[in-house]
């Protein structure tokens, strides 16, 4: 398609800084009042909430935990009964996995990753406006079934058989099922528009090789998502119809398997677990350039490492699996591919560690927070071939040594990051800094806490002591370890306590940032604190891979973009090269009130097979009106 | 340096051992298998523990050595990006040929810990939630019976259990003896392991299976071999008859109160199939599925309120007058 030139438009061209500054504002601008908000399409606005929300699910899953360590914290506890237990790891292992660190993730996507690659929105930003509100249904269906006692109780890998009609004649594990099928759906869009924002809307000039590492990062992990949830919402509705019509799909007794079930969940949660922590690491890489004062060496060697780790991730499900019977040749296998994930995920730790070689560390928050994601990841990463291994895994498969290992490397791996990631980006999101004393609290009470915490636990497993048991007795011996364990739970709570202050306190009152606090390279940074709705006035052109490094005073841009209408500037795959203007949708309530429909759908379809029915028709109808032609410029054409 | 490892971690290992329910570590192997399964672990933890204290050593230098002072981020240093990219090529060339190394070290010992023994004596064992039932089946129905949730063996023969489950999936697991494997719905899976030693064996199921999942262990009781034979022989007999009035009147008020509808008393009319046979019960260790040692107290607290005890089993509370409770104890009791 070619630009159509029009004479009475007016173009960027035209006018001069402040008076396009204006222009472009009010455009862009998120129309004010409640209804406003709730049409806002604005990927930073959305952006804000994702986060927001997020942390809020963090801070209840992170009640729970606390609570279950209250519980362990001595042998034969009645603090809570089985029952409540089982709900409370249950819904610890699903809120954590599926309302914080994936959303999470995404959500610092969405915020960043228009910014990073120098556009003005995400691609399909009404889509991205509805994945927020179907992960907020989702995540407020679960809780709020919890707190009526419909809580899921089934683990958040729902085995069946005993998720089933049969051994759970309640509605438990439905809410469980249904909750799956409305994060998968606020992921998968979210992945789209990731996808299509790197290969679509990135500055002129930003080739492949130019792309900043996190975004690379979040390319790869939407990928990932888009291979890796098809196949939990198989098993998640393959689950439903079993329990509400009756369907065979897990029945052993009626042709069906059990272990079609674990297959097709770990056949996602595998890969689950790169989802969250490719992320991380671009979260890592991004910090480390500005704080180590150089470009992160090996860049190819990390992109390429990245897309390995993507790759394998898809061939080592069965890991999971190594105590169900298979046949041990086959087993064996998966212990050589599993351990095989070691190679890129070692060769990213070499690039790092020797970016700090060189580098000149300065030694704020966000870097602190880098250095104890390396000392932890890097033994939560050694467990793990460990547990690769099959016999080691006969032994330690479902006991806390598994738990230990797995909080190394999600905890040590995503939440270090992603902690370091808010003391690095919150003076871009909100114009404010952090206080650097709190920070510091904030990570060694982070890090000590959590050894403490999770430490013991691998010495635990090892003693015998297994998974999901909600008390144990006192003959066992686990009780010092347990105490010791719940001791460092409380230490660890006390950091998020600091940086849940520090964001409070700082949120209004904190110094203010400027446009590049940390004079680092990247474009986010290249806008003011917060970015106005535009993002940027001027669309930059990009000439190296660490552009406000190569020229911080001034950086080149485009001209020729629309100051009438939400415009974008569409460049080509590999070499960025402009090749269209494209319109952004405005501010919608269609794509609330299509998620609004669909919650209908969702929920009522697991009291009745009729709500697929009678609930089709609203979805029809939000969907019509949000795809119904506007009169923009484009639907003219 | 696995030796010193070991000598370092004995103070763990020797923990479990002054526990009354039996050993339950796999830093305490009492088997074949899991003597085994330990020494591949002390490879993989030597390795590891070598890597994560390089690594570190490695961050903490590149932290603290000498930096040169160049105030342009860009301004790097050409020879230098080379030679690390070099260097990170052959670390990543290491860290593939240990890796590869593990691999075979694994594959070895998974090997000898799932070697089969043709000869090994064969046990069924079916899991319910949250008891297991032990089959000791033989070609001569008369030499077969069942029991629960004690499996006695003969010391340093090699065992074959049948994995089966009767409801959700659970997991046997034996640390001191072996690794463990699932017991799963529609399934036949099968484990060997070797007692080395005579000693009482703590196990535990290992998989989430419901309310009562923590409530869920069984000993492992390895005896010498004319021992295992003589209580084999025993087992194999029906129950023994009340000697006394009282036991005879526990008898009846076994079968009146409901008893008898679940469980099993061979030689009686007891017959029921639900819960764990009980034909011997007096001469087990513990009580409901290894959740207190087996006494006239716990046998008592355990028969008039189950459900204050493991909340949430299949086990109703029965109402039992105090008399009435007594008389079924002392049968039991007598039950051995």
């Amino acid at each position: 398609m070619t630009v159509r030139a029009d004479e009475r438009e007016l173009r960027d061209d035209a006018l001069n800084g402040l008076e396009l500054s204006a222009r472009l504002d009010r455009i862009w601008r998120t129309p004010s009042g409640l209804l406003g908000a709730l049409m806002s399409v604005d990927h930073k606005v959305v952006g804000r909430r994702y986060i927001a929300t997020a942390f809020a699910f963090l801070l209840l899953g992170g009640i729970l935990a606390i609570l279950m360590r209250i519980q362990l914290a001595g042998p034969e506890q009645t603090f809570l009964s089985a029952d409540k237990y089982n709900q409370i790891f249950t819904m610890h292992g699903s809120t954590m996995m599926f309302l914080f660190a994936v959303p999470v993730m995404e959500a610092f996507a969405v915020y960043l990753v228009p910014l990073m690659v120098g556009t003005r929105n995400i691609a399909f930003p009404r889509l991205n406006a509805f994945s927020y509100w179907m992960f907020l249904f989702g995540g407020c269906f679960l809780w709020i079934s919890f707190a009526l006692n419909v809580g899921p109780d089934v683990g958040w890998f729902a085995y069946v058989p005993l998720s089933s009609l049969q051994y759970t004649p309640t509605k438990r594990p439905d809410v469980w099922a249904q909750m799956i099928t409305f994060t998968e759906v606020a992921a998968l869009a979210v992945s789209v528009e990731i996808v299509v924002t790197v290969f679509k809307l990135r500055a002129p000039g930003m080739t492949l090789d130019r792309i900043p590492l996190f975004v690379w990062a979040m390319l790869v992990t939407s990928f990932l998502v888009m291979f890796a949830m098809p196949s939990i919402m198989v098993a998640s509705t393959s689950l439903i119809l079993d329990r509400l019509v009756n369907t065979r799909f897990y029945d052993s007794s009626s042709g069906g398997h059990p272990l079609l079930w674990q297959h097709l969940f770990w056949f996602f949660g595998h890969p689950e677990v790169y989802i969250i922590f490719i992320p991380g690491t671009g979260m890592v890489s991004a910090i480390l350039a500005t704080f180590a004062r150089r470009p992160v060496i090996g860049y190819p060697v990390i992109i390429l490492s990245l897309i390995a780790t993507g790759f394998l991730s898809f061939g080592l499900w069965v890991h999971h699996m190594f105590v169900t019977g298979l046949p041990q040749l086959g087993a064996g296998l998966f212990t050589a591919s599993s351990m095989l994930i070691a190679v890129p995920s070692g060769l990213q730790i070499f690039c790092w560690l020797a970016t700090l070689w060189d580098g000149r560390p300065v030694y704020r928050t966000p870097l602190l927070f880098v250095i104890g994601f390396i000392v932890i990841f890097v033994l939560g990463g050694l467990s793990g071939v460990m547990v690769a291994s099959v016999p080691i895994d006969t032994q330690v498969h479902d006991t806390y040594f598994v738990v230990a290992h797995f909080h190394y490397v999600l905890i040590g791996g995503a939440v270090f990051p992603l902690v370091g990631a808010v003391y690095y980006w919150f003076p871009k999101i909100t114009g404010r800094m952090l206080s650097e004393r709190l920070g510091r609290w904030n990570f060694w009470l982070a890090f000590v806490g959590f050894n403490v915490a999770f430490f013991p636990m691998h010495i635990l497993g090892l003693i015998g002591m297994p998974r999901r048991v909600y008390t144990y007795t006192a003959d066992m011996d686990w009780a010092h370890l347990n105490l010791l364990s719940s001791g460092g739970a409380a230490i660890f709570a006390l950091s998020f306590a600091v940086l849940l202050v520090n964001v409070m306190i700082n949120l209004r009152s904190g110094e203010l940032a400027g446009d590049n606090p940390w004079d680092a390279s990247t474009l986010e940074w290249a806008t003011s604190s917060p970015p106005p709705p535009q993002n940027f006035d001027r669309i930059p052109v990009v000439k190296h891979r660490d552009p406000l490094w190569l020229d911080s005073a001034s950086l080149p841009v485009v001209a020729g973009l629309s100051v009438e209408r939400r415009e974008l500037l569409l460049t080509s795959l590999a070499e960025a090269e402009p090749q269209t203007r494209e319109a952004s949708p405005e501010p919608s309530i269609w794509p609330l009130l299509t998620a609004i429909a669909t919650t209908v759908f969702f929920i009522g379809s697991i009291f009745t097979p009729w709500a697929v029915l009678w609930g089709t028709p609203p979805m029809a109808v939000t969907l019509i009106g949000w795809f119904w032609p506007g009169g923009s410029k484009e639907d003219e054409e | 340096m696995p030796i010193r490892m070991r000598t370092a971690l004995v103070p763990f290992a020797t923990l479990p051992l002054a526990a009354c329910a039996g050993r339950q570590s796999t830093l305490d192997p009492q088997g074949l298998q899991s003597a085994q399964i330990l020494n591949t672990l002390f490879i993989f933890l030597s390795v590891a523990a070598v890597v994560w204290i390089a690594v570190v050593i490695m961050l903490c230098a590149g932290l603290l050595r000498r930096k040169r002072a160049f105030d342009q981020p860009l301004a790097l240093h050409q020879p230098f990006e080379r030679t690390t990219g070099r260097v990170i090529f052959v670390l990543g060339v290491a860290t593939l040929a240990i890796v590869l190394g593990l691999s075979i070290v694994s594959y070895a010992g998974q090997r000898t810990v799932f070697a089969k023994n043709e000869h090994a004596l064969t046990l069924k064992i079916i899991s319910h939630q949250w008891w297991w039932e032990i089959r000791y089946e033989n070609d001569s129905p008369d030499k077969s019976f069942v029991t629960a949730n004690e499996i006695r063996i003969p010391a340093g023969q090699p065992v074959k259990v049948e994995l089966e489950s009767a409801d959700v999936i659970h997991s046997f697991w034996v640390p001191s003896l072996t690794g463990k494997m699932d017991l799963i719905t529609g399934q036949k899976n099968e484990l060997q392991f070797t007692a080395k030693n005579a000693g009482i064996y703590r196990g535990q199921c290992a998989e989430f299976c419901g309310l009562q999942h923590a409530h869920m262990a069984f000993a492992v009781l390895a005896l010498p071999a004319d021992e295992f034979g003589r209580w084999r022989d025993h087992e194999n007999q029906s129950a023994n008859s009340p000697t006394d009035q009282l036991g005879r009147q526990g008898e009846q008020l076994f079968r009146a109160k409901g008893c008898a509808l679940c469980h099993t008393i061979r030689g009686t009319l007891a017959g029921g199939q639900l819960g764990p046979d009980l034909t011997h019960v007096g001469a087990r260790t513990t009580v409901a599925a290894g959740t207190l040692p087996l006494t006239p107290a716990t046998l008592g607290a355990w028969i008039a309120d189950p459900q204050h005890i493991k909340p949430g089993n299949y086990m109703p509370k029965m109402p039992l007058q105090s008399d009435e409770l007594i008389a079924i104890l002392h049968y039991l009791e007598q039950l051995k």
